[in-house]
């Protein structure tokens, strides 16, 4: 019987002994990733449902706070995060053919990508806490407008948002450097590569979240009345 | 020794509550019975008698299945039918009902009356009478609760919330705090006083101050409302005359009930919602004005529905108020 | 069969005695010991809270603690209970023992996240204890703003730190089950073949999946809030408090059943194994598991009745909650027709899955008397509520829980306990249990807020009964602390299936050895089959 051979065998990467396939090891972590990433909708969402909340609330104060962004900026931002998004799907693609050196080219592509994004992203927080624009600054105020109080609310959120998915970003910088520490030690071939794989799954969704977060925050004053 | 085992009913809701009441714990008492004995029944009937019996096999029965089903949800439907007409009720305050406001802050109730009778702790109402309590807190959440009259609403800061009830019966009933509000919560308490409506003509006279609408109309001049607000329109704001339950156009569109709240958020935060064809100027009296001053200019602003404004009797007060009032 | 055989034998007890052994094991059985260790002591410590505040409650004046420190015993003792005692409970301790061995597998799918989702509840429980330590959290478990984002001066954040990381050691567990009941079921175990605690801890991992996020990022914006004065909840700068209510409440109401669920899939197997039959019904009691898990998000704002929501709300809200009462009573029903022509033993865990029954129902009945609009306005916030959740959480989940651990305790240490003890306490803790809380909802109907250091004179007869009724409970408690503690060394050696029941889990040596099966089982009997029960494991 082959589990009971099994039961007794060495355990390897591709096949942990608590499994009875490699292929019911890999449906598992890629089942409890997609899990994860549910629980992290869920978390996310109780940031969008205050948003939507208080926009419906306070639109015009939200029109304004988001109009003293920077656009440009932020859609900037966006195409590298489309890109590191492109390079992550070349690596797990170099993982499926085993080709290792394909895949730390693509991790750290993915990475820089990943860091210029962080940058980007500090820069723009700076912008904001040299506008007088950061929540909790004695010096607090917005321009456009006389509720000051709803445009914290609004810059809260901004950061609350924006720092919380960069905080996501934070830890896939911290994955892919595992991982292409662990490409270079020759953990993963073409029939193990689970990691890399689950990996990209998390890497989409940060992105996932940025392409909600990105209109949200910036975009909506586009549409109401000036 | 006291033990009581049930609440006095003093009001008008307060049966219709325990009515539903009854009915549910003889629904409960049954289904607790029914549980109870037949667990009691099958455990002696069926007891295990050797050690290595294996009972015969019951077939799950779908019958059985949906009268278990279908019978607690139709009863539920009931309490839930029941339920939500008492809530119905207790949500609509008759239009008749007598007007009080209430202030809550860590730890103490402040109650005030329509005739200027300003009330800590204690609140005096005649019998037979509905009564419109209009409430916001100064402070963190806090809930009005009545237990003889079966009512309790949560008094939030920032807004209004209303609750009214009619007591039936003269006597003195405990008003509780019962949303946890720190320190001091279990001694925000006070007493509820149902008085035979001669008996509480006779306590609204016995204390003779100006009425909530008088001290509203010396706070209106007082923070110099009176330059802009303008009652023949010509000022810089919107008249104040008749606005009061009208339905007014905002800037950019949209309108508003001009209720309670709405002078309210309009007294605190001017900008968010401005009246059609006016700037935002107004400043916000946000820590200028307690919320009892502006219950006081609400009671004031209602009068103006009603007739034409009065003359400020004190300019001169008025004036060197309202200069005070800017420079702080 | 002799201590010597116990010895012997290689199990997941005795293979590895040191503290790496143990404090990096990745056997879900070891990480469930670690579990049940934690969650006695949490218990324990939240116990004491509470006789703490019975003791103060026998004077209406106030006299024994301070009113500050009366605050902070009633918020420390929901904290701890709730979050630490009572969401761990039976999904961390027997689930994660359990719920492996019942689907046939060797271990739960990812066993280094399940040792990591113990460390996290460590860690929280950590912060939770500094902040006792450090002087205290007085805004009660519920945390409601704006009180506790801008007026408690107590250790909000280190509090709220505690419960958020916590928080994710209850998801990872729920992921951990979900993934496992999914790949890890051995072969021929179909879904309805699977024992009904493993439907139940499967409906509570999709709420912890679900929920939790919510109540963390909550949390966080409290967090925000606290420290840096911005306006989510606070209405002197535009925000909502009530807001703050309605995603509570959105995770602190499915918890509830984060909490019971699992209690349920216990008695199922209680009732079942003590009277030999399967649970009549059992698609039925299966899928009511599922119906609760998804119902139970939709009825948060049953909570918020008085706090100013619309009309229109409240009539949902309340139409909805009576929808959630519906599986449970068809629970009930199913499990009082099992025993119908069983052959009922007596067993301690059968005194618990009956007391269970007993007091689930009186819970569950109350239950319908607070989500009835009318009589919620009048109860709410006052004992009454206090009544109707202890006779849930404790009455259900505590009695469930500890009828769980008599069950499987000979599984679990190879050793019996000692039966004439064991069912002393059990009614001790049955009878304490209705002195405690039946006065309450006497009391409750009667006006007595919840939360309240003095009282007016009139209800301390009630109170005085109530405390009691605590000190019986609190004997109660500690017995078994005791009488299993010393069944460890000198109870009777227990067979593999002392019981004659049917599950995975009997048909392995007791305790299990590291990796449960040697040769994994193929099912061919449905769930509860008495005419197939796993024979004595001769042990060699």
């Amino acid at each position: 019987m082959s589990s009971e051979a099994h039961a007794h065998a060495e355990e390897t990467l591709a096949l942990r002994e608590q499994f009875d396939t490699a292929e019911q090891q890999k449906d598992a972590s890629t089942l409890g990733m997609w899990i994860f990433l549910i629980t992290e909708i869920m978390f996310f969402g109780g940031m969008f449902a205050a948003y939507t909340i208080y926009r419906s609330a306070y639109p015009t104060v939200f029109a304004v706070a988001s109009s003293s962004l920077n656009v440009t900026i932020g859609a900037i931002n966006t195409c590298v995060l489309l890109l590191s998004s492109f390079t992550m799907v070349m690596a797990v693609r170099a993982g499926q053919m085993g080709k290792r050196n394909m895949i730390i080219i693509f991790l750290i592509l993915t990475l820089i990508f990943g860091c210029i994004f962080l940058g980007v992203k500090a820069y723009e927080w700076n912008e904001k806490y040299v506008e007088h624009h950061m929540p909790g600054q004695a010096a607090f105020h917005l321009e456009g407008t006389p509720l000051q109080g709803p445009a914290k609310i609004f810059f809260s959120l901004y950061f609350a948002m924006t720092g919380l998915h960069a905080l996501h970003m934070v830890v896939g910088v911290g994955i892919l450097l595992t991982l292409i520490v662990q490409t270079r030690a020759k953990k993963f071939s073409a029939e193990y590569f689970t990691p890399i794989d689950i990996s990209g799954l998390y890497w989409h969704f940060v992105d996932v979240i940025w392409i909600f977060l990105f209109p949200l925050l910036y975009l909506i004053d586009r549409h109401l009345p000036k | 020794m006291q033990l009581p085992l049930f609440p006095e009913q003093a009001s008008t809701i307060s049966t219709e509550v325990d009515h539903l009441l009854y009915f549910l714990v003889a629904v409960s008492v049954f289904f607790t019975l029914l549980i109870f004995l037949a667990i009691f029944y099958f455990a002696i009937k069926y007891r295990r008698r050797s050690e290595n019996e294996i009972p015969e096999h019951v077939h799950t029965g779908l019958t059985l299945e949906i009268v278990w089903t279908v019978i607690p949800f139709g009863l539920t439907m009931i309490m839930f039918t029941w339920g939500a007409s008492i809530f119905f009720k207790e949500s609509r305050p008759p239009d008749d009902s007598m007007q009080i406001y209430v202030v809550g802050k860590q730890w103490m109730w402040k109650l005030q009356h329509m005739e200027g009778q300003r009330e800590i702790n204690e609140l005096h109402i005649p019998v037979g009478r509905p009564v419109r309590l209009t409430m916001t807190s100064e402070d963190v959440i806090h809930s009005f609760f009545v237990p003889a009259f079966r009512t309790k609403q949560d008094v939030v800061p920032g807004r209004y919330t209303t609750t009214w009830f009619e007591a039936t019966k003269p006597g003195k009933y405990h008003l509780f705090c019962a949303e946890y509000c720190g320190t001091n919560h279990s001694g925000m308490i006070g007493w509820v006083y149902a008085m035979e409506p001669q008996d509480y003509q006779q306590w609204l006279s016995g204390a003779p101050k100006g009425t909530l609408s008088q001290a509203g109309a010396k706070l209106f001049e007082d923070l110099a409302c009176s330059n802009c607000h303008k009652p023949d329109g010509s000022g810089r704001c919107p008249s104040l005359v008749g606005v009061f339950g009208s339905t007014v156009k905002l800037a950019g569109g949209g309108t508003v009930k001009a209720d309670e709240a709405y002078i309210r958020e309009s007294i605190l935060s001017p900008a968010a919602k401005v009246v059609s064809g006016y700037e935002p100027l107004m400043p916000t009296f946000q820590g200028q004005v307690t919320e009892e001053g502006v219950v006081d200019l609400i009671a004031y602003i209602k009068t103006l529905a009603e007739k034409p404004a009065e003359q400020p009797s004190q300019p001169g007060i008025a004036a060197s108020a309202a200069s005070t009032a800017t420079n702080r | 069969m002799t201590t010597a055989v116990l010895q012997e034998r290689t199990h997941y007890l005795n293979n590895g005695y040191g503290l790496k052994s143990w404090l990096l094991t990745k056997d879900h059985k070891r990480i469930a010991v670690l579990y049940f260790i934690t969650i006695s002591i949490f218990f324990a410590l939240g116990g004491v809270f509470a006789s703490l505040i019975r003791l103060e409650l026998v004077t209406p004046a106030g006299d024994l603690v301070s009113s500050e420190t009366y605050n902070k015993l009633f918020t420390m003792h929901g904290v701890i209970m709730v979050f630490f005692f009572l969401i761990p409970s039976v999904p961390a301790t027997m689930g994660n023992f359990f719920l492996p061995m019942m689907i046939g597998a060797r271990d739960l799918a990812f066993p280094k996240i399940n040792l990591l989702s113990w460390y996290l509840l460590i860690a929280g429980g950590g912060f939770a204890i500094f902040a006792m330590m450090a002087g205290g959290v007085d805004t009660g478990w519920t945390f409601y703003t704006p009180y506790s984002t801008t007026y408690s001066n107590t250790y909000v954040i280190a509090t709220a730190l505690g419960i958020f990381i916590a928080g994710f050691s209850s998801i990872l567990t729920g992921l951990n089950f979900i993934v496992t009941v999914h790949r890890m079921r051995a072969p021929g175990m179909t879904w309805f073949k699977m024992p009904l605690f493993v439907w139940a801890n499967y409906a509570t991992g999709v709420i912890q999946v679900l929920g939790t996020p919510v109540i963390a990022v909550t949390l966080v914006l409290v967090f925000c809030e606290r420290v840096f004065h911005i306006g989510i909840f606070d209405p002197a700068l535009g925000g909502d408090p009530v807001l703050f209510q309605h995603l509570f409440w959105f995770y602190s109401h499915p918890a509830v059943y984060i909490m019971v669920l699992p209690a349920m899939g216990v008695i199922s197997e209680l009732v079942s194994t003590f009277s030999r039959k399967p649970i009549f019904g059992y698609p039925f009691v299966a899928f009511s598991s599922v119906a609760i898990a998804v119902i139970g998000f939709l009825v948060w704002g049953h909570h918020l009745f008085v706090s100013g929501q619309s009309l229109y709300a409240g009539l949902v809200f309340s139409f909805l909650s009576y929808f959630v009462a519906i599986p449970s009573a068809i629970k009930v029903f199913n499990w009082t027709a099992t025993l119908y022509k069983g052959s009922i033993s007596y067993a301690t865990p059968m005194l618990y899955a009956f007391g269970f029954i007993g007091l689930f129902t009186i819970g569950g009945l109350t239950g319908l008397f607070v989500a009835a609009l009318g009589i919620d306005v009048h109860v709410t916030d006052t004992y009454f509520v206090i009544a109707h959740f202890h006779y849930v959480m404790v009455g259900g989940t505590v009695m469930a829980y500890l009828g769980g651990v008599h069950y499987w305790w000979p599984k679990m240490t190879g050793r019996m306990y000692p039966e004439g003890w064991a069912k002393l306490s059990a009614l001790f803790i049955f009878v304490g249990f209705n002195l405690t809380f039946f006065p309450q909802f006497i009391l409750g109907y009667l006006g007595m807020p919840r939360r309240y250091h003095a009282y007016p004179p009139e209800f301390q007869v009630l109170h005085v009964a109530s405390t009691a009724g605590a000190t019986v409970l609190a004997v109660g408690y500690i017995l078994p602390a005791i009488y299993l503690a010393w069944s460890l060394r000198y109870g009777p050696v227990a067979g593999s299936n002392p019981w004659g029941a049917t599950g995975l889990e009997w048909a392995t040596p007791s305790p299990p050895p590291t990796h449960n099966f040697d040769r994994i089982p193929v099912v061919t009997h449905e769930a509860y089959d008495y005419t197939a029960v796993p024979q004595e494991v001769e042990v060699v």
